[in-house]
């Protein structure tokens, strides 16, 4: 009995062991956790081979903007974990929001920063007519498909509707003349392009599910954890590493948000960001709940797949206003050490000003800041930043 | 031929208890080592605050996800088992330890009979103890009940 008693006490006793909590924890945190990737039923191509393959074309077509310069690509650029390093996106001219990356993003509820779309085919019909980013319309949209895709859009989505008659440039969002075009072709005509429209975000969404987060070191650790071993060669933490993870799950209070295989809890918080001096007043997940239930490319509007008991996330969506002024989304971690600067403007340019946001937990310039405020050691600012790194990507020649 | 059976197997049934004892010895010892086991709970109980309602509910996803959106029956009867069918019943909740609400503002969709309710968008955003605030409004009277979960 007692050498059971020594055998059991004898490994807690190193001083930086995780407890059997801390353990679960870890493990909830491991890619291997994450749960299979959700259905979208509002797009009856989300997993649909030949769509995915058209959505990678389309995100890469520069054709697809009003100056033939612009992609998707221009800004969620594929060897930069699909963002683009700048404070703020640049398109045909500068926005007021940082790009986002794109891995696991079939995984988010809510699409963009302040969640204003609810599925990825939605949001990406906002940058293809946004003035500063793709600065196109959506009749020159239907056109190129007809002149350069045809026949890959016919096996996706059937025969295109007749566009010959339309006019080059139209739209609802585009410039004055755009908009007088767009306002003065047929209700019907208006329509079937909006359903060309719609499907060009469907295969650009089919795409984007692909966009997994890469397997990380942490990863490695935390299976090993999981399996109740000890972690070794490339996966074994070091000192500063395992400091660093413990505080993130414990004292600092990161795993309030950040929690899950993909650290964020697809929750939108107010954590005291500051607003921009040179842009527009920013009320984040506050002004983007009307904006969603407005927009007609929703899950319950006329081109959604899905029927309407599908659209869970719309319909218990939390209406209250007051607390979600400059809340924006949890960001992903994975990744972050790697793609400075920080925040929904690039407002903190690094992870050390990241880390002491988090310990100052300054007012919010709105709203209220659910931030507390953490008392850090040096050593523990550094142990997290070590920590952090451990979620960046391995090379691909890793297992 | 009888009696030499008895025999036998009372012996073996002595042997068999002797071996038991020892388990349960070893189990228990073992038992104040290790940490208290997982909760096993997959049905909640409670009762309302007045004792006008007795709740109880069962969840579509096993155990209780985190970061999931998901779906719960509750069953609402009187204390003495009656089934309440026409109640309204408002659901509200959150991390007391963290003064935050839900995520999401579920709502009863369908109500199918002998006092069941299916309440849709109910959604936990991290694990730990979050409190669930049920909210009656029936011919027995208002009342209002509360749960407590941990993630
Ligand atoms: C001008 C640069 C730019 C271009 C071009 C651009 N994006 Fe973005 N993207 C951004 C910015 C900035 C955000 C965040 C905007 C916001 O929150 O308001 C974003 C957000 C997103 C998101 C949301 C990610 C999340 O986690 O919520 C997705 C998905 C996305 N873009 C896909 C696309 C697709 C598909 C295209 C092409 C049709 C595209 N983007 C074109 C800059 C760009
Ligand atoms: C109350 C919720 C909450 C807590 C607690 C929290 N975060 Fe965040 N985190 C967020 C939100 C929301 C953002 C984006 C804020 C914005 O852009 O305005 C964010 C952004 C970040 C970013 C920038 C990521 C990027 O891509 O721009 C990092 C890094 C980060 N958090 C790390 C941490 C660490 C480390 C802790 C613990 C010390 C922590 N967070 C605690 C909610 C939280």
């Amino acid at each position: 009995m007692l050498a059971l008693l020594a055998g059991l006490l004898l490994p807690a006793c190193a001083p930086d062991d995780f407890s059997t909590d801390e353990k679960k924890i870890i493990r909830s945190l491991s890619l291997a956790e994450l749960a299979p990737l959700p259905a979208d039923p509002s797009n009856r191509h989300a997993d649909d081979p030949p769509a995915a393959a058209f959505g990678a074309s389309l995100f890469f077509d520069r054709r697809l903007s009003g100056d033939g310069q612009v992609s998707c690509a221009t800004c969620h650029k594929i060897d930069r974990q699909f963002q683009d390093d700048l404070p703020r996106g640049v398109g045909v001219a500068q926005t007021d929001r940082r790009t986002m990356p794109l891995a696991g993003v079939a995984w988010s509820l809510f699409l963009f920063w302040d969640g204003r779309r609810d599925s990825l085919w939605a949001q990406a019909l906002t940058p293809l007519e946004d003035p500063r980013e793709h600065a196109g319309n959506r009749t020159a949209f239907a056109h190129h498909m007809a002149a350069t895709y045809g026949e890959r859009y016919r096996r996706v989505f059937g025969p295109l509707p007749p566009l010959s008659h339309l006019p080059a440039d139209a739209g609802p969002k585009g410039t004055p003349a755009e908009r007088a075009a767009w306002r003065a072709m047929a209700a019907a005509d208006r329509k079937a392009v909006d359903g060309v429209f719609a499907n060009l975000g469907k295969a650009l969404a089919a795409f984007e599910r692909s966009i997994r987060p890469p397997r990380t070191r942490f990863d490695r650790f935390a299976e090993a954890i999981g399996r109740g071993e000890e972690p070794k060669g490339e996966a074994a933490f070091t000192a500063l590493e395992r400091e660093g993870l413990k505080l993130f799950i414990g004292k600092a209070n990161c795993l309030e948000c950040h929690n899950g295989p993909r650290f964020t809890d697809d929750h939108f918080h107010n954590t005291g960001v500051p607003q921009l001096e040179d842009a527009p007043v920013d009320r984040g997940r506050a002004r983007a709940v009307a904006e969603l239930l407005a927009d007609p490319f929703n899950c319950l509007g006329a081109f959604s797949d899905a029927p309407a008991a599908a659209c869970t996330a719309l319909r218990f969506m939390r209406p209250d206003e007051a607390s979600m002024e400059r809340a924006y989304k949890t960001p992903s971690l994975r990744g972050a050490a790697g793609r400075p600067p920080y925040m929904h403007a690039g407002q903190i340019p690094t992870l050390d000003d990241v880390i002491d946001h988090y310990s100052r937990a300054p007012q919010a310039p709105a709203g209220t800041s659910e931030l507390r405020g953490v008392v850090f050691t040096e050593r523990g600012r550094k142990a997290l930043v070590a920590f952090l790194k451990t979620l960046d990507p391995v090379d691909s020649s890793d297992p | 031929m009888p009696a030499q059976s008895e025999t036998g197997n009372s012996r073996l049934v002595k042997s068999l208890l002797g071996v038991v004892v020892a388990a349960i010895a070893v189990y228990a010892g073992w038992n104040l080592l290790a940490p208290p086991p997982p909760q096993v709970d997959v049905a909640y109980n409670t009762v309302s605050a007045d004792g006008l309602y007795q709740l109880m509910f069962e969840t579509d996803v096993e155990p209780i996800p985190v970061g999931q959106t998901h779906s719960w029956v509750l069953t609402l009867t009187t204390p003495d088992g009656a089934p309440v069918t026409d109640a309204t019943i408002r659901v509200d909740g959150g991390m007391p330890a963290h003064g935050h609400g839900l995520p999401t503002a579920p709502q009863v969709s369908t109500n199918p009979g002998e006092g069941r309710y299916r309440i849709e968008g109910m959604r936990f955003n991290m694990g730990g103890h979050w409190e669930i605030r049920i909210a009656i409004s029936a011919p027995p009277g208002d009342d209002a009940a509360v749960f407590n979960i941990e993630l």
